[in-house]
């Protein structure tokens, strides 16, 4: 079952409006994707780091999504030394690690850290529902925050209708293999999950109907922005500003 | 009955599924206002397709639909018609589909034209009067199988509706529950079609029962009160029947 950990709590972040938060983040994150130095970088996990101070999150959820993460980016630092051609920094027998490679796994390391810490801070600190509204908000076209909400809400039902059928198979005695059978079991559940959504979405289709839908959603929630808002804006715009400013000073060198 | 015309009247209808048997046939149906109707009959008979032709949702492949006096047949009758008539689905997942249960009971009176407001205070409105104080900002999808019932059967009610159908309210619901839901249905003031397996339910909520046979509607004389005995929970503790 999913759950959203990070949206119950009481922090400063968590009261700031959704809306605020949402911009906030999109407009830092850019900001770290593009960047490529190393001060700006440390900056922004150091920036990142006090943002997930700020949110009150558990420190031990936080570290589980990191690892997580990181588990990629270690595959990165596999990867990347040993292939990206240029001077070579270290050779060890017949490999050669290469001095960019390093560099490049190192900046996607600190990039991707620095980027999930804020998202942490400030988007997973709202519940789905929140952010889907936000967004509807911030005028993202209806058709893609209902394919959000709607997707997250039928989530489960698909995924206990994917448990009643993978148990189905089980009772009688179905153990997953390497073989044809495993697959062909796999492709009729699969197949049938399909034809159960399709089927799904027909009835919720119609429940809409009887109850007036005419192809307008609307949205309830209310959001406000003062002061608190500003000031939060104006913070997250201050640091920006300064690793805009870290990135610029490097690239004049 | 009475001497108003039928505000539901169904005449002469057919309906096969593509590539099926025919599921209804020659069906004649008439429904006054006041009326509690009890809907009683093996699965498969076209119980559910009954209420989905009521609401248009499926079209008969002949026959005619008179609703509140009017004859139905296009999607825009039918638009006028959904919000007189009040369907509860038979599994509350299909019904609610908003992440919040305030949305989803809104979403109803929002359709009907509403403002943001009042459909705040209807929705607030109808979840107390079935006991769900507190629920609006509950999600739906973590609500329990009893809660789920209730909320859908609130999305229904917001609707303000003259005529409820309940596609087998009970179904799936513990003892308890039942007896909720079962309190809340005669207690509400609207003509009702009920639609379920339970005939202890339905003696106790309806004024007459109905049974689908050969694809058609009979009045089911032999299904009015009579002795009989059956298996249920905790049968075995001293209970009354009514």
């Amino acid at each position: 079952m999913l759950q959203e950990p990070f949206a119950v709590g009481n922090s400063i972040l968590h009261r700031i409006d959704p809306r605020m938060r949402i911009a906030a983040a999109t407009v830092y994150s850019v900001i770290v994707a593009l960047s490529r130095h190393f001060p700006t970088l440390a900056t922004a996990v150091g920036a990142s780091l006090a943002l997930i101070m700020l949110a009150k999150l558990r420190p031990r959820d936080v570290v589980i999504r990191l690892i997580i993460v990181n588990s990629f980016t270690l595959l990165l630092w596999l990867v990347l030394p040993l292939t990206f051609q240029g001077s070579v920094a270290i050779s060890i027998g017949p490999l050669s690690v290469y001095h960019s490679g390093l560099i490049m796994s190192a900046q996607i390391t600190l990039k991707s850290n620095a980027i999930l810490m804020a998202l942490m801070a400030l988007i997973a600190t709202m519940t789905l529902s929140t952010l889907g509204s936000a967004l509807n908000r911030l005028h993202l076209p209806d058709k893609i925050v209902h394919l959000l909400l709607m997707t997250y809400r039928y989530i489960f039902v698909i995924e206990q209708e994917f448990q009643r059928l993978m148990r189905a198979a089980q009772i009688r005695g179905f153990r997953p293999g390497t073989n044809l059978h495993t697959y062909k079991t796999y492709a009729y559940i699969v197949g049938m999950l399909f034809v159960r959504s399709a089927l799904r979405a027909d009835r919720v289709y119609k429940a809409m109907l009887c109850r007036g839908f005419k192809r307008k959603f609307y949205c309830l929630h209310q959001f406000r922005t003062g002061k608190e808002e500003w000031l939060f804006g104006t913070a997250m715009g201050v640091a920006v500003m300064v690793l805009i400013y870290l990135e610029w000073l490097k690239a004049g060198v | 009955m009475n001497s108003a015309p039928p505000i539901i009247h169904l005449k002469d209808i057919h309906f096969s599924y593509p590539g099926g048997k025919a599921v209804l046939n020659h069906l004649d149906f008439k429904f006054y206002r006041g009326d509690r109707t009890g809907l009683i009959a093996p699965n498969g008979s076209g119980k559910t397709t009954l209420f989905h032709l009521i609401m248009g949702l499926v079209k008969p492949s002949s026959g005619k639909i008179e609703l509140f006096g009017k004859p139905v047949s296009t999607a825009r009758d039918f638009e006028d018609v959904r919000r007189r008539i009040g369907l509860l689905f038979q599994d509350p997942d299909d019904q609610l589909f908003s992440p919040t249960v305030m949305e989803d009971v809104a979403f109803g009176p929002l359709n009907l034209g509403k403002s943001k407001s009042e459909a705040q205070t209807i929705a607030h409105r109808t979840l107390a009067y079935l006991g769900l104080e507190g629920f609006e900002d509950r999600i739906t999808y973590k609500l329990s199988g009893g809660e789920k019932r209730l909320v859908s059967l609130a999305t229904v009610l917001a609707m303000e509706p003259e005529v409820l159908l309940l596609d087998e309210p009970l179904n799936g619901l513990d003892v308890d529950t039942r007896a909720k839901i079962e309190e809340i249905i005669f207690n509400l003031d609207l003509s009702y079609i009920i639609i379920s397996h339970d005939i202890d339910f339905l003696l106790s909520t309806t004024a007459q029962i109905y049974t689908i046979k050969n694809g058609k509607i009979l009045f089911d004389d032999k299904l009015q009160i009579h002795a009989h005995r059956h298996a249920h929970p905790h049968g075995q503790y001293p209970h009354e029947h009514e």
